[in-house]
């Protein structure tokens, strides 16, 4: 992308039927050329900040709705259109309005690639919310439209021969969901390496034949989001690599900056906490503001003297969140760990490396944050003498119920929760348990992190004292143009989902 | 190595770098290359399947649980993913590791690794799940295969050995696993009935007189539950985790981390394996004998040290990695004998 000198110089092209047809010939692309046309920096701004805005709805609407579904759908849709970009393909010839959804389309996602590729995690979340996107757009097309489009990106895939459709016909029947025996015999079936369908492998949707696996026309999405996956996480690495050039333009460096520390706005691994909580407050504060998962976890820690690596990682860093330090860390966990099998030595050999780890000091010396609800719901799901995980996601319904009822919730409460659980609304689920918990009827915020719900609890039971800190701490540094960024990423901590929204976008009209 | 008289080995990746240089390099550009898929599976995962023993003990009778892990997992890593490589090694204690070597699995990322694992992983929860295998229906062709397994062993292992079914404290831990509506009826029967054997029949019975929806599968998923291979994915999916090297001895038992002859798997006794004490001592009573027999006789001193391991137990368990090698080595071979013939096309 060029950046012209002329700060203000607008130039919006108008094209001619033909060539807005070969620009972007598809509602959806792979986004492998980069857009070439001068734009102003009011319009690159509000490109930025609407794609920002679609992202952030659509991980939202990932959380409360199951993805793929008719609500998720209809309410995806209503937020692309209003927000102008292209969703679906239109009927007849395309139009300048379409044409200029799509180029906002291109443009908005090569910026925010420029945002977005400085770190892991801001990486990883651009990935997920840009597929997302994708496979939206990628359903949306009628059949004859999904030939044309993996034609034109250069994608086609080689169905199997008849005969080779009848050796497997068992198997190949028994790997797909919902399939009938005639579907079967229309359907064709692609085959890959398997480390190409990873997505299906996985949770065995598939069928593998010596290291091969047998896709129906039906999941050929999975291959495609694949590539698209792969292709984005290389471009990104790239784009991470020429990122100083951008950074040295004096008028693009804090807009990229702002607009990344935006993304889920809160950042728990901060240091503000440290040292606020001391050791003998912990039980009492796991009965009254830790989520369920964490006080499971506590429970378990005090009664067996031991946790396994998923269950210390997860309460270790959710500690550290708190304002645990170091030395905390280490004292509450030898302690424990030392009333049962472990002896001093052996904690030090064993255990001390990996929570030092934790907190930056050995290793790669990364201080790592603590894990937000997405991470502990979705990987490393409890096995076998583990105790970590989403109390709401991994345990069975009827236990569930039982902990509950211990903790004394109300029966109605524990049967609004387990209609959650059912509906796969895990975080729901905990928001309620928040919400009966606190004697609130509404919590007033979405939850998406353990320490979230730590805060927020603090917050009710304290009667608003961290609230004013944060303000004042917010205002004191206003006098420091230099740190504005910073401060008014943190003092968005405290705010709900829409008025950081609101917040990045005041930033950008000051600017 | 001698000099430094290691107390134990790992095996790791293979880096882009000199491991004892990699503070040196640029950070981000130390990073493993490539390693074998491993997978491991310890006896402790099956604690609330086992009645003789619990964490690290085991036994002849749940020994069976290894052989029906490792039948499955090599099938389907040989059939499904087509992997021509996979050598076998008892830990020396409690379990097994799997060492994948196929070039194409050694190269796999983190990504493939995981879903690997998983794909192979039925049995799923923690302390707070009390049935862990949930089929959907249709029942995918790799579980369909490990069923055939299980049934080879289930009545053998679980009904006879275990008894699983042997009382009502430990039946109530079947039943619960089962649809509310039979439960009741099954409780009746299971008290008439005399031994674990009978029992299941029953169960299998009354799970099929029953239309059930829900419970279809309920007879495979105790079977499941009871005998499925319980993986520890966090070491398969890393490429950078560490396994114990084949040959090590375990620091608690003493026992060799010998590999495991797949064709005659069922006699493999993990009670039968050297410790390091009796090679120590089957060494000193070589040399003893022989500087009987032949006192003075200048043979080269060389030549025999390097052969020394045959002459103790641990010789057969060295031809089955020397065959492994050789395997390896000619498919290796083969393969650059393919690449050199395309080049010549060209």
């Amino acid at each position: 992308m060029q950046f012209s000198r002329g700060r203000n110089l607008k130039l919006n092209p108008r094209l001619t039927g033909d060539r807005k047809g070969e620009h972007y010939p598809f509602s959806l692309q792979f986004y492998q050329v980069p857009p070439t046309e001068n734009i102003s920096l009011s319009e690159f701004e509000t490109f930025a900040i609407e794609r920002l805005k679609i992202l952030k709805s659509i991980e939202n609407l990932g959380v409360s709705y199951v993805k793929g579904s008719v609500e998720y759908n209809t309410k995806l849709e209503n937020e692309l259109r209003k927000l102008k970009f292209p969703y679906r393909p239109p009927q007849n010839d395309i139009s300048d309005d379409v044409y200029d959804e799509r180029r906002k389309d291109h443009i908005s996602h090569f910026i925010l690639r420029l945002a977005y590729c400085q770190s892991e995690d801001l990486r990883r979340w651009f990935i997920q919310q840009e597929m997302d996107l994708f496979r939206f757009r990628f359903n949306q097309l009628p059949r004859q439209k999904v030939q044309e489009f993996l034609k034109y990106s250069g994608l086609e895939y080689l169905a199997i021969s008849e005969d080779e459709k009848k050796q497997h016909h068992d198997d190949l029947l028994n790997s797909t969901y919902g399939l009938s025996s005639t579907k079967l015999e229309e359907l064709d079936f692609y085959k890959v390496r398997f480390q190409d369908a990873l997505d299906l492998v996985r949770p065995r949707k598939v069928f593998l034949l010596q290291g091969f696996a047998y896709i129906p026309h039906t999941d050929i999405v999975t291959l495609i989001l694949n590539e698209f996956r792969t292709r984005l996480s290389k471009a990104l690495a790239l784009s991470a690599r020429s990122l100083p050039v951008v950074q040295s333009d004096e008028r693009l460096q804090p807009l990229l900056s702002h607009l990344s520390h935006s993304y889920v706005g809160q950042d728990f691994s901060s240091q503000r906490n440290t040292g606020k909580i001391s050791l003998d407050q912990i039980d009492a504060l796991s009965a009254k503001s830790f989520p369920l998962c964490m006080r499971q976890l506590h429970k378990s820690l005090r009664e067996h003297h031991h946790l396994r690596h998923g269950g210390r990682m997860q309460y270790g860093l959710f500690l550290k969140g708190i304002g645990l330090t170091l030395e905390q860390a280490l004292q509450f966990w030898r302690l424990e760990f030392t009333k049962g099998k472990v002896d001093s030595e052996k904690f030090d050999k064993g255990y001390a490396y990996s929570i030092r780890h934790n907190y930056g000091k050995e290793g790669k010396r990364t201080d790592y944050t603590p894990y937000s609800c997405m991470k502990i719901i979705v990987s490393n799901p409890p096995s076998q003498g583990d105790y970590h995980g989403c109390p709401f996601r991994h345990s069975d319904p009827e236990l569930l119920k039982q902990k509950l009822q211990s903790f004394k919730v109300s029966s109605t409460g524990i049967n609004q929760i387990l209609d959650l659980v059912k509906g796969m609304h895990y975080q729901l689920a905990c928001q309620k348990y928040f919400e009966l918990t606190h004697n609130v009827d509404d919590c007033g915020f979405s939850l998406n992190h353990p320490n979230q719900y730590f805060i927020e609890s603090q917050k009710l039971l304290t009667g608003g004292q961290e609230i004013k800190k944060e303000q004042t701490s917010g205002e004191s540094s206003q006098s420091n143009p230099q740190s504005q960024i910073t401060s008014s990423s943190s003092s968005a901590l405290m705010n709900t989902q829409s008025e950081d929204m609101e917040d990045l976008e005041q930033f950008f009209n000051e600017y | 190595m001698q000099k430094m008289n290691p107390y134990k080995i790992d095996i790791g990746a293979v880096y882009s770098h000199k491991p004892s240089m990699h503070n040196s390099v640029k950070s981000g550009t130390f990073q493993a290359q490539e390693k074998e898929l491993v997978f491991d599976i310890d006896m402790t995962d099956y604690d609330d399947v086992r009645r003789c023993c619990s964490s690290a003990d085991i036994c002849n009778k749940c020994w069976t649980l290894m052989t029906i892990a490792m039948r499955i997992l090599d099938r389907a890593l040989a059939e499904d993913f087509g992997f021509q490589h996979r050598f076998w090694v008892y830990s020396g204690r409690r379990g097994v590791h799997c060492w994948v070597c196929d070039e194409s699995a050694r190269k796999l990322s983190q990504a493939e690794r995981s879903a690997v694992a998983e794909y192979l992983s039925v049995v799923k929860g923690g302390e707070d799940t009390i049935k862990k295998v949930q089929l959907s229906d249709p029942i995918h062709p790799f579980i369909r295969k490990s069923i055939t397994v299980v049934e080879k062993y289930f009545e053998q292992y679980a009904l006879v050995g275990q008894d699983i079914l042997e009382n009502k404290q430990n039946w109530e831990k079947v039943l619960a696993l089962l649809p509310e509506t039979v439960r009741e009826a099954l409780q009746k029967d299971f008290q008439k009935a005399r031994s674990s054997v009978e029992r299941w029949e029953k169960l299998k019975k009354c799970l099929h007189s029953q239309d059930l929806k829900k419970g279809a599968y309920a007879a495979k998923e105790i079977m499941l539950q009871y005998c499925y291979p319980r993986l520890d994915v966090n070491v398969s999916k890393g490429v950078n985790h560490l396994l114990k090297s084949p040959f090590s001895v375990h620091p608690k038992t003493g026992r060799i981390s010998v590999p495991i002859d797949f064709r005659r798997l069922d006699q493999f006794d993990p009670f039968a394996v050297p410790t390091i004490s009796l090679i120590c001592s089957e060494l000193d009573n070589v040399n003893i004998k022989e500087e009987q027999e032949s006192p003075g006789e200048g043979e080269p001193e060389v030549k025999r040290k390097t052969r020394d391991y045959k002459r103790t137990s641990l010789a057969p368990y060295v031809k089955v990695f020397e065959q492994f090698l050789d395997k390896l080595d000619q498919s290796r071979k083969g393969e650059l004998l393919l690449k050199s013939d395309l080049k010549r096309e060209f």
